[in-house]
């Protein structure tokens, strides 16, 4: 026989999670009816597309071991970081076309990011350290896609060209950015395809030759 | 003939008689032993200011990739293929041989399809204290013969050279190792480019070191590229690699000793 007090305590428990219940949905309902009235479906401003803009891409070439610059007319975008996506997806869509004299498949969509920083030990860190805006040197991240390092050839000229390619063409379009490592798939990577280190930081401006001349 | 005054024999132990009593008997004898013993002390003693004698030339073969490490994979104008750790094991022997028959020490990184780190690599090569470091390696992109130099900017030789730099104080000595492989191989009429690279294996070798990369020779009037293991095309870069070591070797002996 259960006690009564039980009973009792048992049916107010009832209606009291019911009644809670029926709060939590109303609850739910209006905030889904504020954030559908908060969205406005009308456009009220038209996709704008950036004035294209001369960049110099440095494409490499098997046949002599070279990087020539090559100027193009592209839309780039004013965010540092989008323009250097831009250019080197730009350089990487060069590379995949067919008889490409540095064949490397995979296209704009092997580069995944690009991260501008600081370069450290520079005035540029401290600067940023201290939360204040500097101009000074900069270390592009590039964050490579696994499936563009698992296509990439393998050999020692081919790997290099490209890693050296990437990093004289940010250099061309980004001046400040003297620096560049690289990632795959967001993590650190030993080699770009058995050969070419990628552990360690390209000084950009050493990649940047002259016209068709031999990367040193 | 009397060579000893005897007049004390009395004195003397009975092995100093025994001795001037043969010296008495055999008196020429006894002038060519001791002008032997004589000639061969100044022969085995070093003149003051002479220089120690020159190290022994050892050249480091280093045969990239190997066991699950495949490297690149080569493929044949008749359809077929070949993984650049076979290539350039084959390339490793042949090249040792040919060293070996001109009375070059050589020393292999590996002699068999085996997993090597590039740590051990680089380890054996400083080990050895060799004169010439020479990383093979296979591509199937460009043409001919592609020679790399690590591309670590040039320091002076320090008390302590940090593992991953340890070639930094050896540019001088790679680039111009790399110059004398450049005339070699372009004496024997291959095409040739010369580049600087990031290679972890070379980076860390404390001796002259060139990565050599073996890429499919375009032949002029050919249509099909020459195939990186063709007998001929093989057997003339091992030549002209060998030619080259041996010209480096005969430089290296006018020289100063290495830092």
């Amino acid at each position: 026989m259960i006690p009564r007090w039980q009973t009792v305590l048992f049916v107010i428990l009832l209606v009291a999670s019911i009644v809670m219940g029926g709060v939590l949905w109303r609850l739910r309902e209006r905030a889904h009816e504020r954030q559908v009235t908060g969205e406005d479906p009308v456009p009220t401003q038209a996709p704008t597309v950036a004035p294209p803009e001369q960049a110099t891409l440095l494409v490499a070439n098997d046949n002599d071991n070279s990087l020539l610059p090559q100027t193009l007319s592209l839309p780039l975008p004013d965010s540092p970081g989008a323009r250097a996506h831009a250019v080197l997806g730009k350089l990487l869509e060069i590379y995949a076309e067919p008889n490409a004299v540095h064949p490397v498949p995979g296209g704009p969509a092997s580069i995944a990011q690009v991260f501008l920083l600081p370069a450290p030990n520079s005035d540029a860190a401290e600067a940023a350290a201290k939360g204040e805006t500097d101009t000074g040197p900069e270390l592009a991240v590039v964050n490579l896609t696994g499936a563009f390092a698992a296509s990439h050839p393998s050999g020692l000229e081919t790997e290099t060209l490209t890693v050296l390619s990437i990093c004289a063409t940010l250099h061309a379009n980004l001046p400040r950015v003297t620096e560049v490592r690289f990632l795959v798939d967001g993590q650190p990577r030993a080699t770009l395809a058995g050969h070419a280190d990628l552990t360690r930081t390209y000084l950009a401006a050493d990649t940047a030759p002259t016209e068709g001349s031999h990367p040193e | 003939m009397r060579w000893i005054d005897t007049g004390s024999d009395r004195a003397l132990p009975a092995c100093r008689r025994w001795i001037a009593a043969r010296m008495r008997e055999h008196p020429a004898v006894w002038v060519a032993v001791i002008a032997l013993l004589v000639a061969f002390a100044q022969l085995a003693a070093p003149a003051k200011g002479q220089t120690p004698p020159a190290q022994k030339f050892v050249v480091v073969l280093d045969a990239a990739h190997g066991g699950d490490d495949a490297g690149g994979r080569i493929p044949h104008a008749d359809g077929g293929s070949q993984q650049e750790k076979a290539y350039t094991l084959a390339l490793n022997i042949r090249l040792r041989s040919l060293l070996g028959a001109r009375g070059i020490a050589v020393v292999t990184t590996r002699e068999q399809d085996a997993n090597v780190e590039n740590e051990n690599r680089s380890a054996i090569a400083n080990r050895a204290n060799a004169r010439a470091c020479l990383s093979l390696h296979a591509s199937q992109s460009g043409s001919g013969v592609h020679l790399f130099v690590s591309s670590l900017p040039p320091v002076d030789q320090g008390q302590l050279s940090p593992w991953k730099t340890a070639q930094a104080a050896y540019i001088t000595r790679s680039l111009a190792l790399a110059g004398v492989i450049n005339s070699a191989l372009e004496h024997a009429g291959m095409t040739v480019t010369l580049g600087r690279t990031a290679l972890p294996v070379i980076d860390s070798m404390a001796c002259p070191a060139v990565a050599v990369e073996v890429a499919p020779e375009l032949v002029t009037g050919q249509a099909q590229p020459t195939d990186i293991d063709d007998a001929g095309y093989e057997a003339n870069v091992a030549e002209a690699l060998a030619a080259a070591i041996v010209q480096w070797r005969t430089g290296s002996q006018t020289e100063a000793p290495q830092p």
